[in-house]
């Protein structure tokens, strides 16, 4: 069949029928209204929060330099070069690679020199100051006698000792940095800057290349190498900061008697009867060295997940037993008792919206933190949701398996337990479930403010600023503890569900 | 039950399947015991582990909790009402318990929104702006997603691996390497709260793009449209109502978000709570908790009934 209309046709169609053929007012513009609303709510916004302003005052290079943190490490030797031309590699106490290593990408060239030295300002008086300004209320740079315990330590002593008189510090393969009596050189791909130091003065010629920087004349410079870190250039001191990609002393602390042993000879080392502890077995030791590992402190790291686990767990159990019988008073097709239906979803009510932060809060102040507060909080505000859920779940019900087995005369408990529980009990526990695997996630949340869990650690990791990759490895196991459990979870439910249907 | 009286007349075959039977049975009361056991001593272990390492010990607190509760109890009923609208108190010693006017943000001339408003108001916004942010790239990478627009599957898998990791990383940790870059204050918050948004309402907008119909878009296929056409003509009509109304649910979810954050240093009325409650100021913490609960319903309220609203009218055009 084949129908044609003419123009007639389509416009006694059209008013016929105005409200297919022509879109109201609304309809034609609801976009266009909305993305207008939306960008002017934006500009509000932008002027709300001082976007703008707050985005200028960023820090964007720290940025970089505080992701890099998570997957890298830096080693910071200092190298002072003493007026002589004399030069001393410096680590920190606390420097990753313990506090006198040889590093093969540093070359020092030694030489024993019999010489008299002054006490440089740095060393000596370091010991006559610390001694006198223990007593003092006043601060070291104002007292009197300052300059002169200074000069009285200044004392010309004369000792032979092995100096480094130039060394070549490899940053990668293509950069390197040179120092020689009164000679920085700084190589970077190909391209040399040659500094000339000399007491407290500096001096290059020609221009800067692009990868150093100097904000003003006689400051110092300072070089980037990109990831492999970057180089401070002093007329006395020349501070140099690479990077390795990696998480630095992952198992072993510079204490340890495994640190920097290859992984073969830990093993072989564990379980040989020579003992590096008189008091304990090696493999003990290693075991306890890895545990205690202070900057990693893994011990700590997973009993404080451990914690999120059973905060989410127990929390969200609890909410489902108690939510289980509530939910019974709640809906109105099971207990006929309209005040008693409104007084338990009210109060399922109360308990959602008195959010979970302020439960976490409440109890962290009760119990003191720690998970205690944490299964508190989750249990109350789940208690409310899951309640909402079963209660909705039960009003929706089939009533006939109900009708038939009161028609047989069972017993009101035997009414609900044969015919409503089996037919809820796969959609309650799949919800549970469900709760229970967004737990996981926002126990970590609730723990940052003392409800326990790893949230805590992981604030005070990055509040520091310093420990980004203790929160690379933080985040790594959370991801790892929430993907396991979410695919937990997702294989209970369908397999639920599942025998639901059958 | 009664098993003995029909073994007697069972044939041989009937025998063998009783038997089977009550062997399966066994097996299954086994299991279910055994589970139960298992249940128990993680239960158990669990309570005992939360309770060893917990700062305090839930039967020596428990006294002490109610007392705590008689702590946030103010000794004047009208101070709540004064901490809420700024209004002066008659106990004011100049301490941070009773400066309630100090923190009135003054508008024009004598109008002013007091503290409390002015920072339900900021994680108010927080919550809805992060949701824009995170609805529109969401929205964005769904269709990228959807396995019936996109039959690439490198493409529809990075899509999804990038939602999932959003979604995942936890919030607090972004939070806190914002707050580490920009300065203390809200937009911490809201990067945070934005991309955990984009990988929760990425994932249920592509699981609606996927269950939705085909048939305009196969209509507009065979009329020759483009991509593009196809999603905007056959494919948003369809999916926008249910999308709308995950927007909603989400704004909910988020308005919860933003407070915890803000008690993290993100800013807010959470961050105002948080230290009303270490610091002890009963009548502060009573006002705050009223207003965020009297909030938190509002808005669950309006979003329910807006969502009600929404898919009847999907109700509609599916009918029509």
């Amino acid at each position: 069949m084949t129908a044609t209309m003419n123009t007639m046709d389509v416009r006694d169609i059209e008013a016929r029928y105005p409200e297919l053929l022509t879109r109201s007012f609304w309809q034609r513009y609801r976009t266009a209204f909305a993305a207008a609303a939306v960008i002017a709510y934006f500009i509000f916004c932008w002027w709300f929060f001082a976007i703008g302003h707050v985005i200028s005052s960023a820090n964007s290079d720290i940025a970089g330099n505080y992701l890099a943190d998570w997957i890298s490490w830096e080693a910071r030797p200092d190298i002072d070069i003493h007026a002589d031309g004399t030069m001393k590699i410096v680590f920190g106490k606390y420097s990753p690679l313990g506090a006198d290593p040889h590093p093969d990408w540093i070359e020092a060239k030694t030489e024993t020199v019999t010489r008299t030295i002054e006490a440089s300002p740095s060393e000596a008086p370091a010991q006559p100051k610390q001694s006198t300004s223990s007593f003092s209320f006043v601060q070291p740079e104002f007292r009197g006698d300052g300059e002169t315990s200074k000069t009285a330590g200044t004392e010309p002593t004369t000792v032979t000792e092995e100096v480094v008189t130039e060394a070549h510090i490899m940053m990668n393969s293509s950069s390197w940095i040179d120092l020689s009596k009164d000679k920085v050189e700084l190589t970077r791909g190909g391209e040399t800057l040659t500094l000339t130091t000399g007491g407290k003065t500096m001096t290059y010629d020609g221009a800067l290349p692009e990868w150093a920087y100097q904000r003003a004349p006689g400051e110092k410079i300072i070089a980037y190498f990109g990831f492999a870190g970057r180089v401070e250039v002093e007329p006395d001191r020349v501070k140099v900061r690479k990077r390795f990609l990696g998480w630095e002393n992952f198992f072993f602390d510079t204490n340890s008697p495994f640190f920097g042993k290859s992984a073969g000879d830990v093993i072989s080392l564990m379980f040989s009867d020579n003992r590096v502890d008189p008091n304990q077995s090696n493999l003990s030791r290693a075991i306890d060295d890895i545990l205690y590992n202070p900057s990693w402190q893994h011990l700590d790291v997973w009993t404080k997940l451990l914690q999120t686990i059973v905060m989410a767990f127990v929390g969200t159990l609890f909410a489902m037993v108690i939510a289980f019988p509530l939910s019974f008073l709640a809906a109105r097709n099971i207990t006929r008792n309209k005040p008693l239906n409104q007084l338990v979803k009210r109060f399922f009510d109360f308990q959602r919206s008195v959010d979970m932060l302020i439960w976490a809060l409440f109890f962290t102040r009760a119990f003191g933190p720690g998970p205690l507060a944490g299964i508190a909080a989750i249990f109350f505000t789940d208690t409310g949701t899951l309640g909402k859920l079963y209660s909705e779940a039960l009003e929706n019900i089939d009533d006939k398996p109900r009708e038939g087995i009161r028609s047989v005369g069972a017993s009101p408990v035997a009414i609900q337990r044969f015919g409503v529980v089996p037919q809820v009990l796969p959609v309650f526990v799949s919800q549970a479930l469900y709760f229970w695997e967004s737990n996981t996630r926002s126990a970590t949340i609730i723990g940052a403010v003392g409800a326990g869990g790893i949230g805590l650690k992981l604030w005070e990791a990055m509040r520091t600023n310093q420990d980004w990759e203790n929160v690379a490895y933080m985040v790594l196991l959370i991801l790892i503890v929430v993907y396991v459990f979410d695919n937990i979870s997702n294989r209970l439910r369908s397999m639920l569900i599942g025998n639901g249907r059958k | 039950m009664k098993n003995d009286q029909p073994e007697t007349r069972l044939q041989e075959g009937g025998r063998a399947i009783d038997q089977q039977w009550r062997e399966l049975a066994a097996k299954r009361r086994t299991y279910t015991a055994l589970t139960i056991i298992v249940f128990a001593a993680v239960l158990f272990s669990s309570l005992w582990f939360a309770n060893d390492t917990n700062a305090g010990k839930f039967f020596d607190r428990l006294p002490h909790f109610f007392d705590f509760f008689g702590d946030l109890i103010p000794k004047d009923g009208m101070e709540i009402w004064r901490a809420l609208f700024d209004l002066p108190s008659p106990y004011d010693d100049g301490s941070f318990r009773y400066n309630y006017p100090e923190g009135r943000h003054y508008l024009f001339g004598d109008f002013y929104l007091p503290e409390y408003f002015f920072k339900m108001i900021e994680t108010l916004n927080i919550a809805l702006f992060s949701t824009i942010i995170g609805a529109i790239l969401g929205f964005v990478l769904c269709f990228f997603a959807a396995r019936n627009l996109m039959p690439n599957p490198w493409v529809r898998a990075v899509a999804r691996r990038i939602m999932e990791i959003l979604r995942a990383f936890p919030e607090v940790v972004l939070a806190g390497f914002f707050l580490a870059i920009l300065s203390l204050g809200p937009i911490p918050a809201i990067i945070a709260v934005s991309i955990h948004t984009i990988g929760a309402l990425g994932k249920l907008f592509y699981e609606v793009v996927e269950n939705a119909d085909m048939k305009p878009d196969e209509g507009l296929r065979a009329a020759g449209g483009n991509w593009i056409e196809r999603v905007r003509f056959g494919m948003l009509p369809q999916v926008m109502p249910n999308f709308i109304s995950y927007c909603l649910l989400r704004l909910e979810i988020n308005v919860r978000a933003s407070t915890i954050i803000g008690a993290v240093g993100g800013g807010g009325i959470g961050e105002l709570l948080r230290l009303s409650i270490s610091r002890g100021h009963e009548a502060k913490t009573i006002a705050i908790i009223l207003l965020l609960f009297c909030t938190i319903v509002a808005v669950d309220q309006f979003s329910a009934w807006l969502r009600r609203r929404l898919t009847g009218e999907q109700f509609f055009l599916a009918a029509a």
